[in-house]
């Protein structure tokens, strides 16, 4: 048989010109980010802990699109255009938002049309300020005030006060974010919280444990354990040169 | 002529057979497919139905579930290059250790439906199914309540109408002490038509009710009690937590069918105690099906060479003793888990490696450094140099010398010059090197379920030990702790000693403690799938995982103790000491490793207690409400 080399010719054709056409979504593009504030300070907490919901209704079936909050409280997701309800599932965060009773938090609507910044304003239970870290003779001396936000009925004691270290600049309680957490060097230093006596002058000290490869800087923040509270609610990250 | 007779044959075969009716014709009854009016007229066939609705029973931990469910929770370190994920990482996903197979539960509701509905059955087959099938139903309830808190009870198989509307097949999450209700009523309505037969182990009997409405009862109870100490793990509508005011009532349920079946109500089910070794009498419990087991209640059955089998000895064999070459040695009980076997003297101590000057202890045999414990540790742990099919397993971890270095090698295969010795052998053939899937990791295998029988290793064969899900044991261990929690310490301590004197422990206990509890439970129950639905009822999984790496100086303190947290399998490694010049030389030195590949601790958070229900699930339904802290 012969080949008809015009008839392949005009198939190609057509196959290239249809198939140029697009088949699928563009993916989002649209950043809707922020952070976690009380009274426009920055409320930090765990690296990966505290989630958050993003519902947009009216597309068939409800299901959230989740996130989690990175460890100075900020958050950043992107989206497509359209109508969405934020949340923060209820009882998660060493916070009170919204709450709606004892285990409902009510939703804030959001537009997003462009690129946009919502800062997420909580209470939170207590807030670590002015904490100052000195290293001196192989110790490490965290000096910091604890204010109680929280006062009425919804009022929480703090269990414990934890000094978190790390090489890096993930700290916290988690997996590797804690260096003296090691089987093999002393526990986090730790305060009671019935043994603090005075919020506004509160002391820990801890040993700095050897660093393998060395290196002249730790990163360290104060942590407080919320009594009955699951998070974590920690003071700002600081590098701490030694 | 020839031809008209022809003709007339083909007539009359045309005319004969059209005359059939079309009904006669089209309407055959399928051959591949037994219609149901069919299958409920036969007792065999029901029987056949029945089958699978047992074999689909759900277990946390289960000989044919894998190895690896009886894995995590720091009990036990899994030594698969594949499976070191359970010891590195920190923490659970909210939806680990969901359940929600409706599918089941409509099977079993068709299942009751047809067999009320079936007529040719003889009155007394049709109430044992209908009653097994019941039990079946709230062994299910029992073990999605466990997971999930309340949810949607569903008792008669729903039709969807293909109308559209889907509203009326939406049922809302019954509160979780309805759930817990509905199996212990259900457990007291079928008891009765169920078999007393001791013999009877692999089917429901009276028995098998009654220890489900006990340990139901006695989850029902402990939820309402100690719900109290987490707050947060509740629900308003009470889907997730139990008023604090129905804990007695659940309690007494608890005792009431507990007793039952330990008055021999149900059958002369007593504790195994049929070998003088009181280890070897422990570990024969799981692996005897015969008749002399009257401890036994309720079990999945296996049968080699019948079909049903489980890899767990193939799995879990020790190295040098294994059946299957490169299979064996993944499930490696922890330290954790074998220091909390008390001494005889009933007191917690930690295996002693060092002595009060911080020198260490020098063992000649290495079993001397478990002697006087718990029969029950070597029952469910295989030691070093412990026995298992004939054979003595060869764990240690390298030479000791007098200079306090250390000679090792990656494999036992890979000799190293010992000075002195020469080029020899440094580390057993079981392991211990870090890393060295295969091998024990912690210095322990198991031996709970581990198969003597000949060839019960090999994968072409496999195991049919089975397994215990409801067995006398635990029923004495139910009964003391509803006792316990009712302020009836004699009746608790009564039945706590029982099982205590089985194991060796022939002092009895004066005082019982909440911790006591714990800790008899963990070691009587070790592996049999308890450890976490424990943790959860009794509200201390966030205590006991508590995401705090452990230190040594951990994890041999407070060992007893309730809350003591529970992170990260140990190991125990031997050494071989060697030192001419030391009266010591060639005796054993023991100590606590923590493998290489743990580098995560257990953290079990508030949104663990009940597991996710999925998103699908939710949208599906939009009666259900989520589960708390999610």
């Amino acid at each position: 048989m012969k080949i008809k080399f015009q008839y392949l010719i005009l198939m190609l054709a057509l196959f290239a010109a249809y198939g140029c056409k697009k088949d699928n979504y563009d993916a989002p593009t649209l950043t809707l980010k922020g952070r976690l504030v009380y009274n426009g300070e920055a409320v930090n907490v765990e690296y990966n802990k505290v989630p958050f919901e993003l519902y947009q209704p009216g597309f068939g079936k409800t299901g959230p699109i989740n996130g989690t909050f990175a460890q100075d409280g900020t958050y950043s997701t992107l989206l497509f255009a359209g109508d969405y309800k934020f949340t923060i599932p209820a009882n998660q965060g060493p916070f009170r938002w919204k709450e709606l009773g004892p285990s409902k938090r009510d939703t804030l609507a959001v537009k997003v049309g462009a690129n946009q910044t919502l800062d997420i304003d909580v209470i939170p239970y207590y807030m670590v300020r002015n904490a100052t870290f000195t290293p001196a003779s192989g110790k490490l001396t965290a000096k910091f005030n604890i204010e109680k936000v929280i006062t009425d009925a919804n009022a929480k004691n703090i269990e414990t006060v934890f000094l978190y270290i790390n090489k890096t600049q993930f700290v916290s309680n988690a997996d590797n974010m804690n260096i003296s957490s090691d089987p093999n060097v002393p526990e986090p230093a730790i305060v009671a919280g019935s043994s603090i006596t005075d919020l506004n002058n509160v002391t820990i000290i801890d040993d700095l444990p050897s660093i393998t490869p060395t290196q002249n800087y730790v990163f360290a923040r104060v942590g407080i354990k919320i009594a009955g509270v699951e998070d974590m609610i920690f003071s700002p990250l600081v590098k701490v040169s030694l | 002529m020839k031809k008209k007779f022809l003709i007339m044959i083909v007539a009359g075969l045309l005319v004969g057979e059209s005359c059939k009716k079309d009904s006669a014709f089209l309407d055959i009854p399928p051959k591949s497919v037994l219609p149901t009016e069919l299958v409920f007229s036969d007792p065999a066939l029901v029987l056949s139905v029945l089958g699978d609705l047992y074999n689909r029973v759900l277990d946390f931990s289960g000989l044919d579930n894998g190895w690896s469910s009886f894995t995590d929770f720091s009990e036990a370190f899994p030594s698969e290059n594949g499976s070191y994920f359970f010891v590195q990482r920190t923490g659970w996903g909210f939806g680990e250790w969901s359940t929600w197979d409706y599918g089941y539960i409509r099977d079993l509701n068709l299942f009751l439906q047809r067999a009320n509905a079936a007529t040719k059955l003889t009155e007394d087959d049709k109430k044992r199914f209908i009653a097994e099938a019941r039990f079946l139903r709230a062994q299910y309830y029992f073990e999605i309540v466990k997971r999930m808190g309340g949810v949607p009870l569903i008792t008669e198989p729903m039709e969807y109408d293909y109308s559209g509307n889907v509203t009326q097949l939406q049922k809302p999450r019954a509160k979780e002490s309805e759930i817990y209700d509905f199996v212990i009523s259900e457990a007291e309505a079928i008891k009765n038509d169920l078999p007393t037969n001791i013999d009877v182990k692999s089917r429901a009997t009276k028995a098998a009710a009654l220890a489900m409405e006990a340990r139901a009862a006695l989850y029902a109870g402990s939820i309402a009690k100690y719900g109290a100490n987490t707050p947060q793990v509740s629900l308003p509508g009470n889907e997730v937590g139990i008023p604090a005011s129905m804990a007695d009532a659940y309690y007494t349920k608890a005792l009431a069918a507990a007793q039952q079946i330990i008055n021999q109500q149900a059958g002369a089910y007593k504790l195994y105690q049929v070998l003088p070794d009181l280890s070897d009498n422990f570990a024969a419990l799981f692996l005897d099906k015969s008749s002399v087991n009257q401890e036994s209640i309720f079990i999945e059955d296996f049968k080699a060479n019948g079909g049903k089998t489980h890899g767990f000895t193939t799995n879990n064999q020790p190295f040098s003793i294994s059946d299957e070459g490169l299979d064996a040695g993944r499930l490696n009980p922890s330290l954790n888990l074998v220091q909390s076997f008390e001494k005889l003297d009933n007191t917690y101590a930690p295996i002693p490696t060092k002595d009060g000057s911080g020198d260490p202890i020098y063992y000649t045999n290495q079993l001397d450094i478990f002697a006087g414990r718990d029969a029950r540790l070597a029952g469910t742990v295989l030691l070093p140099n412990g026995l298992f099919k004939g054979k003595r397993t060869e764990v240690y971890a390298g030479y000791l010398l007098g200079d306090g270095s250390i000679i090792t090698s990656g494999d036992a295969t890979q000799p190293k010059n010992v000075p002195g010795l020469g080029t020899t052998q440094v580390v057993g053939k079981d392991g211990v090197v870090s890393g060295q899937e295969f091998r024990t990791q912690t210095g322990f295998f198991i031996r709970k379920y581990l198969d003597p029988t000949v060839g019960s290793g090999r994968r072409g064969r496999g195991s049919d030990v089975a397994f215990i899900r409801y067995r006398y044991g635990e029923v004495l261990l139910n009964a003391a702790e509803a006792a316990f929690e009712l302020n009836q310490p004699g009746i608790a301590l009564g039945y706590i000693n029982q099982v205590r004197a089985r194991a060796g422990l022939t002092t009895p206990l004066a005082a019982l403690t909440f911790d006591r509890i714990v800790h008899e439970r963990r070691v009587e129950l070790a592996f049999e799938g308890h450890t976490l639905f424990d943790m959860k009822r009794w509200r201390i999984a966030h205590l006991v995982w508590d995401s705090n790496k452990m230190s040594v100086a951990d994890l041999v303190s407070n060992i007893g103790k309730a809350t003591k947290h529970n992170t990260q399998p140990y190991g125990l490694w031997p050494y071989k000491y060697y030192n001419p010049s030391s009266p010591n030389n060639n005796k054993w030195v023991f100590r606590e490793v923590l493998p290489g590949p743990v580098t995560g601790a257990n953290s079990f958070s508030f949104g663990n207690y009940y597991s996710q229900i999925g998103n699908d699930i939710l949208s599906a339904n939009p009666l259900i409400v989520k589960q708390p802290n999610q």
